[in-house]
């Protein structure tokens, strides 16, 4: 039924996912999606609240099984391999996240927060290597000149929109093949709103992006494939240009008229 | 908002409502007057009772001075009274309990936090906390019958001297005793780490021993560290179970093998028989040390709390 509506991307896919269906407890949240996901480009998942975006983008990191009584059916493959078969811990260090509300870690220092990710897991850096990944990873998320002389403050003492950058640089200094982000400007001002969109567009180039947004408007300024889920189901999966100008389901036509959501 | 009050407005102040008498802001004023009553009544307890034992040491300071806190020397014949045994016996035996304790307080803090399925970690956060319902007397009779004869055996094992009763065994039913206060915080600190900051590790690809170590405890320390000094405070003041064990015997322990006394024991056990005024004033100054004691820990427990509280 859906089928015609869901597009194969021209792009090679890094996510194959194959029939997925996700529930809570005997409740199916995500119903048989059936979707490729294309490499170094953004896609955003859309749709109005509750319509599983959020779920279906947890399912891609198995943050999702972490909800007492949540299960996952079906396949998602990553370059071919099912995670759902791998271990999660690994999973998560390939496909990172950043999360609705910035979430630093309020113990540790802006220098430590970007490095997490070895420290959780107890990884040894040398010096100069460590700084290395911090810069980086904070010039990528555009954060670099805004904290270069206070790297040794708390996460927390940052503004809102400078939080979420920081948490963006944490993912990224890991070097994930995808960046999951989870209405990542909700909890945000339209000025941080605008940068990040601006770095979602820049980081593209190095990274596969997923972004849940129900924002109409920001999925059509950063994104190059649109998913239109609704109630658990994909509607309609697209380029973006298409799906906005000539969308095939009367639904995701409603949708973009905003006749809900 | 002043104005009359409403006609027909149900309150618990209704029958005092008279016409022009009171308005509707006076419930506010009144709440406000007695919260304010029974919160200063609680604070001038505290202080009556350090005032009391202040003046009922006075011939006791009078006499002995600052030398009561060490002298070493206890003697009710010869009127000859110094508190360090029992200040002694107090700090061993607590902080021997809570080293004790700590290891299986993080531990089943930690596992019925994070680990334990939310069916099992109800009933058995429950039974826990039965432990400190149980009466002190009990903790001591249960200790003389079990513990000191394990204690007895262990001590012949190694060579001290096989009292059975003593440092050890005291400290051992006091660690016993404060675990259910020092466990049940560890869980409840461990409980309120944000759900955002474990599942930001866990995308990070963390094992759940890594988030635990290295995000909720660091997140929870000064709440942890804290609780156990509050635990801490427990065992300086509990009497019952460490009278029945720990041998009361008024002199300096020589090795922590020894029989002593501590400032809560000797009290219980001399004051129905201290017949001369400065003996009952000695016991008296040795209560006002234990309460100062045990408002530093707690003071230093607050101070910790605000230091380290992240933010």
């Amino acid at each position: 039924m859906a089928a015609e509506t869901v597009v194969e991307p021209r792009e090679p896919a890094i996510f194959d996912i194959r029939d997925l269906w996700a529930y809570y407890g005997e409740k199916p949240a995500i119903r048989s999606v059936t979707l490729k996901i294309p490499e170094k480009r953004v896609t955003a998942i859309m749709g109005p609240s509750g319509c599983g975006k959020t779920t279906f983008i947890r399912c891609l990191n198995r943050l999702h099984e972490l909800t007492p009584g949540a299960r996952v059916q079906g396949e998602i493959l990553l370059r071919g391999e099912n995670i759902l078969e791998m271990d999660p811990v690994l999973v998560r260090r390939r496909v990172g996240m950043v999360f609705q509300r910035p979430n630093p870690f309020p113990t540790m220092t802006i220098y430590d927060n970007v490095l997490a990710g070895y420290k959780l897991l107890g990884i040894k850096l040398r010096r100069e290597e460590a700084d290395r990944i911090v810069e980086e990873a904070l010039r990528k998320a555009a954060l670099w000149d805004e904290v270069k002389d206070s790297l040794h403050k708390r996460g927390t003492y940052l503004s809102g929109g400078q939080q979420q950058r920081l948490c963006i640089a944490r993912a990224l200094a890991v070097k994930p093949e995808v960046l999951l982000m989870d209405e990542p400007t909700s909890a945000l001002d339209p000025k941080s709103t605008a940068k990040i969109e601006e770095l979602v567009v820049e980081l593209k180039q190095s990274v596969t992006i997923v972004i849940v947004t129900h924002n109409i408007a920001q999925a059509g300024r950063v994104s190059d494939y649109t998913a239109f889920f609704y109630l658990g189901e994909l509607v309609e999966f697209g380029p973006t240009s298409h799906l906005f100008t000539v969308p095939r389901d009367k639904r995701t036509e409603e949708f973009l008229k905003g006749k809900f959501g | 908002m002043r104005g009359r009050r409403p006609k027909g407005l149900a309150s618990p102040f209704r029958p005092l409502v008279k016409e022009g008498v009171m308005r509707i802001r006076d419930p506010d004023r009144v709440f406000r007057f007695v919260c304010w009553g029974l919160a200063v009544g609680l604070v001038a307890l505290v202080v009556g009772i350090g005032l009391t034992l202040l003046a009922g040491s006075l011939p006791s300071l009078k006499t002995f001075g600052l030398k009561f806190l060490w002298g070493r020397v206890w003697d009710p014949v010869n009127e000859e009274f110094g508190a360090l045994p029992f200040v002694v016996g107090t700090l061993v035996t607590s902080v021997l309990a809570l080293l004790i304790t700590i290891p299986f307080a993080l531990s089943s803090g930690i596992f019925l936090a994070e680990y334990a399925p939310p069916k099992i970690a109800g009933p058995l956060s429950s039974l826990v906390e039965l432990l400190a319902g149980i009466p002190s007397v009990i903790y001591g009779l249960w200790a003389l019958f079990y513990l000191v004869p394990l204690v007895r055996w262990f001590e012949m094992k190694v060579g001290a001297p096989p009292f059975g009763l003593g440092l050890p065994t005291a400290s051992l039913v006091l660690a016993i005793m404060i675990l259910p206060y020092a466990a049940s915080i560890t869980r409840e600190v461990l409980r309120m780490v944000p759900h955002e900051l474990k599942e930001a590790a866990y995308g990070l690809g963390a094992t759940k021993w890594e988030v635990i170590r290295r995000v909720c405890l660091p997140y929870g320390l000064s709440g942890i560290v804290a609780g156990f000094l509050l635990s801490l405070g427990r065992a300086l003041g509990e009497t019952m179970a460490v009278t029945m064990v720990i041998g009361n015997r008024s002199e300096m322990p020589q090795s922590p093998w020894d029989l002593a006394n501590t400032m809560a024991s000797v009290i219980a056990n001399e004051f129905t028989e201290a017949s001369r005024d400065l003996h009952l004033s000695a016991l008296i100054e040795i209560g006002l040390l234990l309460f100062l004691i045990t408002l530093i820990v707690n003071t230093v427990a607050r101070i910790i709390i605000v230091r380290l509280e992240v933010k």
